[in-house]
């Protein structure tokens, strides 16, 4: 974070001059704009941000931020992170995906970086397509999906990239969408306070290869009875009058209309804050048409970090075992003079 | 000489030797790989050169009793400088017909062969394939044979420690260990240390580790079956303190001390593979020294963590064997193209795949020069012997740092696990590695150049956290001086001419290339890596017979040292003998138009002398 005697950056201060190359209309821009307003709103400091990206449309994202950036490649941006935040631990590091990127060729390394609880942001735009090269399936493509590799359709199952997250035991998981601009810069802000790692899915658009893939939830006639927007220690009620929740029945969720002998303390409660990942996972299997599709923060609960403990060794073994010198080391152990 | 009846008070004969080579084998439960060890140790601590050879199965634990399950450590020490670790044996110690079988074959006649006579029963000498017991049978009779009951007297040597069985057995190793001690003249007393640190928290099995060296020894001083123990003599050295050390835990160390010498944190990014593994283990014990290490999820997060620290400004570290690298080759093109510094260590292994994992081969080399899409140069080292890792673990980072490039560095199984006495330096007496990183910029300076080059045609290492340097790095190309990406035809080939050009810029930054012996003359021998030691031995042992022969060792393989191709064209014939199919002389004759012969193997063993010496002399003809 900036100290106090540095200038306020307006959002344009942290653009760069770059000619930003990303198709007329795509959802990548509200998310860059919305980046830019975050860090003005948190005044956040150029020099100590990084975002490191992997490769595909979203991943150009770094060239745009008048911040240190690193566009690695396919898939293996949290290593690249990983390494960068655990030996500098002074920095704050983002990483930028796209859903073939991070639950593709980077599946598991997305895995790992949630479950070491790395330091991180890690902000994965989800259109359910490849847009890079042209339009095939991704792994978060509808079973069924017809593009160009998938002439038949699609006959892979989708992966629920936040059921993937909750379940590596992300600390913190949310989720936006592109044109819900306030939405997604309040989630954006909250990511960036969570210390340790957040993941954070938006839905977002790819009107070349997947024109619509959220129709359902941005369209203004709809959006009140598709999408649930989360509020800690609330009821999940939803509905253009907001007159519909959610109940739990034994283990399942189920779609309820509030009054006719249903109150609001008959419908599950959000607690963001719960260890117990069970509540958070249930929520990431509500899709779309059977459910209304949560957004905002699943789950922000605190844990140790990854970067903290490698370097906390680090000090311990330094406490330990004294000041470090390579001399007394060399000498150690069963030596012998040669005359 | 005189004796005595007294039993206890035999004199035997001494009779001094040179050099000895020594090795012991068995099942891969028995031990032997600590027996070598200590049997290494020892005579280093002597003051014997020493250079050792450990050979294990891939299998954790192969079948007991068979051939496939035996492991074996030979050492070679003398009263001299050495290179290798000796090519036939003059004492073999077997502990099971399987051993016997599969190492018979080294053993120089007339040499010293100690068996433990109680493993040789019918089930394990029919796993070895013996139809009668070689022991009774009249088929050793070119060796001196001792058939010991080492089982036995192991176990009565531990009587009344309360042991089982197993408990006892397992100490047979020490038995060996104190015979082979009394035979060569060695103290047990570092061994004994060794038993007391290794095995404070349980004292019976270090009281039976005790008993059964001391009984080994014993047996060695008061059986009449020995006639008389050897002695070599300390070998002269350059003068200094030493220590025994491997090629991982040498390289580690000098990993380490990189770091230190420009003042870096080292940051290793790892996933464990044979042979390298033990560089892992090694760095993971020294977190005091500001070592972080990252055991990843895989290779590619290896290596990619790594990118990720040097970003940070850090000494980046990745190592790995050779299907590893092959993983990683998408990466350290990245590192490439971002021109950051980073240390690729790879211990070559037997491939191709999975290959040969425990035994050696040198067979990357073009990997390392060529394993990455486009054109993707990265500068290659070489270590030629365990100590020698030391020196070029500094040398890498030294170049990686003044070129802003990733490096590979080159050892091999054979190297890594291989021993020899290490001269131990002083830290003050080592030159520091300069790094510099740029400083600050105001908001009206002009804009940060990320790719404006020096003139060795290094960028700068602008690190996250200083103002007003902000970049963007990344795999696409970069335009030439600002760094943005640029698709343009004439910068895409100006930039690969760049990089090309700043690797061979490194050959006028590395010393030239030495020769022993004679500058010109028939045969030159050009070797690289770990067969340094037998060819150096070989063409040592022709010169003196008067040989025109030479022999000019390759450390830096990529780029060359700028006089190599004139020294080669000083010889009529080049011989360049590698454990692969020619891949340095692939490189030579590409580069040199040299009509280089090769002496390959492929057999997951190092050369041995004698075969350097016959191929060279057969050229000279």
């Amino acid at each position: 974070m900036a100290s106090a005697e540095l200038p306020v950056l307006k959002p344009a201060d942290y653009g760069t001059d770059q000619d930003v190359r990303w198709c007329p209309g795509c959802g990548d821009y509200s998310i860059l704009a919305q980046m830019k307003k975050v860090m003005s709103n948190l005044n956040m400091s150029r020099e100590d941000t990084v975002f490191v990206s992997g490769i595909g449309c979203s991943s150009r994202f770094p060239y745009y931020m008048n911040t240190y950036g690193m566009h690695s490649v396919h898939g293996r941006a949290p290593a690249f992170a990983t390494g960068l935040k655990s030996s500098r631990q002074d920095l704050t590091v983002f990483v930028i995906t796209g859903d073939g990127d991070a639950l593709s060729i980077g599946g598991n390394h997305l895995m790992h970086v949630l479950r070491r609880n790395v330091n991180l942001n890690i902000i994965l735009f989800n259109n359910r397509i490849y847009g890079l090269t042209k339009g095939q399936y991704s792994p978060t493509s509808e079973k069924g999906k017809i593009t160009k590799s998938t002439p038949m359709g699609a006959i892979d199952n989708p992966i629920h990239p936040l059921s993937v997250a909750i379940s590596c035991e992300a600390t913190f998981v949310a989720r936006s969408i592109d044109v819900h601009i306030k939405h997604l810069t309040e989630t954006l802000e909250r990511a960036v306070a969570h210390k340790g790692v957040s993941f954070v899915e938006v839905y977002q658009n790819c009107n070349v290869f997947n024109d619509g893939a959220y129709k359902w939830a941005t369209d203004k006639d709809t959006k009140a009875e598709t999408v649930l927007e989360l509020e800690h220690g609330k009821p999940l009620i939803f509905g253009k009058d907001r007159d519909k929740g959610i109940r739990l029945n034994g283990m399942t969720p189920e779609v309820v209309e509030l009054g006719k002998g249903i109150s609001e303390d008959d419908l599950l409660f959000h607690d963001e804050k719960t260890n117990d990942p069970t509540l958070a996972y249930l929520l990431t299997r509500m899709s779309h048409p059977e459910f209304p599709e949560p957004i905002g923060v699943l789950r922000d609960v605190d844990a140790p970090c990854y970067d903290d403990a490698i370097n906390y060794q680090v000090q311990q073994a330094k406490e330990a075992r004294g000041e470090a010198s390579l001399d007394k080391l060399f000498n150690s152990g069963d030596t012998w003079i040669v005359d | 000489m005189s004796t005595t009846t007294d039993e206890t008070t035999v004199v035997k004969e001494i009779q001094p030797l040179e050099e000895a080579t020594v090795r012991f084998c068995g099942d891969s439960g028995d031990g032997m790989q600590l027996a070598g060890t200590q049997f290494s140790n020892t005579s280093a601590l002597a003051g014997n050169d020493i250079a050792t050879f450990p050979d294990f199965p891939a299998e954790i634990r192969a079948p007991r009793g068979t051939l496939a399950g035996v492991s074996g450590f030979q050492i070679h020490f003398a009263s001299h400088d050495i290179f290798t670790p000796g090519e036939t044996v003059d004492a073999l110690v077997a502990m099971n017909p399987a051993a016997l079988k599969t190492n018979l074959g080294d053993l120089k006649r007339n040499g010293v062969l100690i068996v433990n006579s109680n493993a040789f029963d019918k089930k394990a000498l029919g796993q070895a394939g013996y139809e009668n017991n070689p022991i009774e049978d009249d088929s050793l009779t070119a060796y001196q044979v001792f058939s010991v009951p080492m089982t036995s007297m192991t176990r009565g040597a531990v009587e009344g420690l309360d042991l089982s069985q197993k408990e006892a057995d397992r100490c047979r190793n020490f038995f060996a260990m104190g015979l082979v001690f009394w035979l060569y003249g060695r103290s047990m007393e570092p061994t004994l240390r060794f038993i007391d640190a290794k095995f404070s928290k349980l004292p019976a099995i270090a009281e039976a580790n005790r008993r059964a060296l001391k009984a080994g020894y014993n047996f060695g001083e008061t059986t009449d079956a020995f006639r008389s123990s050897y002695s070599v003599e300390k070998a002269k050295l350059p003068p200094g303190k030493y220590r025994n050390m491997t090629g991982n835990q040498a390289l580690a160390w000098g990993l380490i001390s990189a770091a230190k010498l420009s003042e870096k944190k080292l940051f290793l990014g790892s996933y464990p593979i044979t042979p390298a593994s033990d560089i892992l283990h090694e760095l993971s014990k020294y977190k005091n020294y500001d070592v972080l290490t990252f055991q990843a999820e895989d290779e590619i997060a290896a290596v990619c963590a790594a990118i990720g620290a040097a970003y940070g400004g850090e000494m980046a570290l990745t190592t790995t064997s050779g299907p590893g690298m092959a993983l990683k080759g998408e990466a350290m093109g990245l590192a490439m193209m971002l021109e950051l510094p980073l240390v690729i260590v790879d211990v070559q292994r037997g491939g191709p795949s999975t290959g040969l994992p425990t035994k050696t081969e040198q067979a990357d080399l073009l990997q390392a020069m060529f394993g990455r899409n486009g054109e993707s140069p990265i500068p290659i080292i070489a270590a030629r012997s365990p100590a020698d890792c030391f020196d070029v673990a500094i040398e890498a980072w030294r170049i990686a740092t003044r070129f802003m490039t990733p490096i590979v560095i080159l050892t091999d199984g054979y190297i890594a696990n291989g021993s020899e006495p290490w001269r131990i330096p002083n830290m003050a007496d080592l030159p520091k590695i300069e790094v510099s990183h740029p400083g600050p910029r105001n908001e009206d300076d002009p804009p940060f150049m990320a790719y404006k080059r020096n003139e060795e045609l290094a960028r700068p290492w602008a690190i996250p956290g200083t103002p007003g340097l902000m970049h963007r790095v990344g795999g696409l190309e970069k335009q030439d001086g600002t760094g943005n990406v640029s698709y343009d035809p004439q910068n895409h080939h100006h930039m690969v001419l760049t990089r090309a050009k700043k690797v061979a810029n490194i050959a006028e930054a590395v010393p030239p290339q030495e020769v022993m012996g004679s500058d010109s003359g028939k045969v030159l021998v050009v070797s690289w890596g770990g067969t340094y030691g037998s060819c150096r031995t070989a063409v040592a042992r022709l010169q003196a017979q008067g040989k025109s022969v030479s022999h000019a060792h390759v450390r830096y393989l990529n780029p060359f040292p700028r006089n190599l191709g004139q020294l080669l064209s000083q010889f009529d014939k080049v011989l360049v003998p590698e454990l692969n199919l020619g891949q340095l002389r692939m490189l030579l004759r590409d580069k040199f138009l040299v009509d280089a012969v090769g002496l390959n193997k492929v057999q997951g063993k190092p050369f041995t002398t004698t075969e350097i010496a016959e191929k060279i002399e057969s050229m000279l003809d």
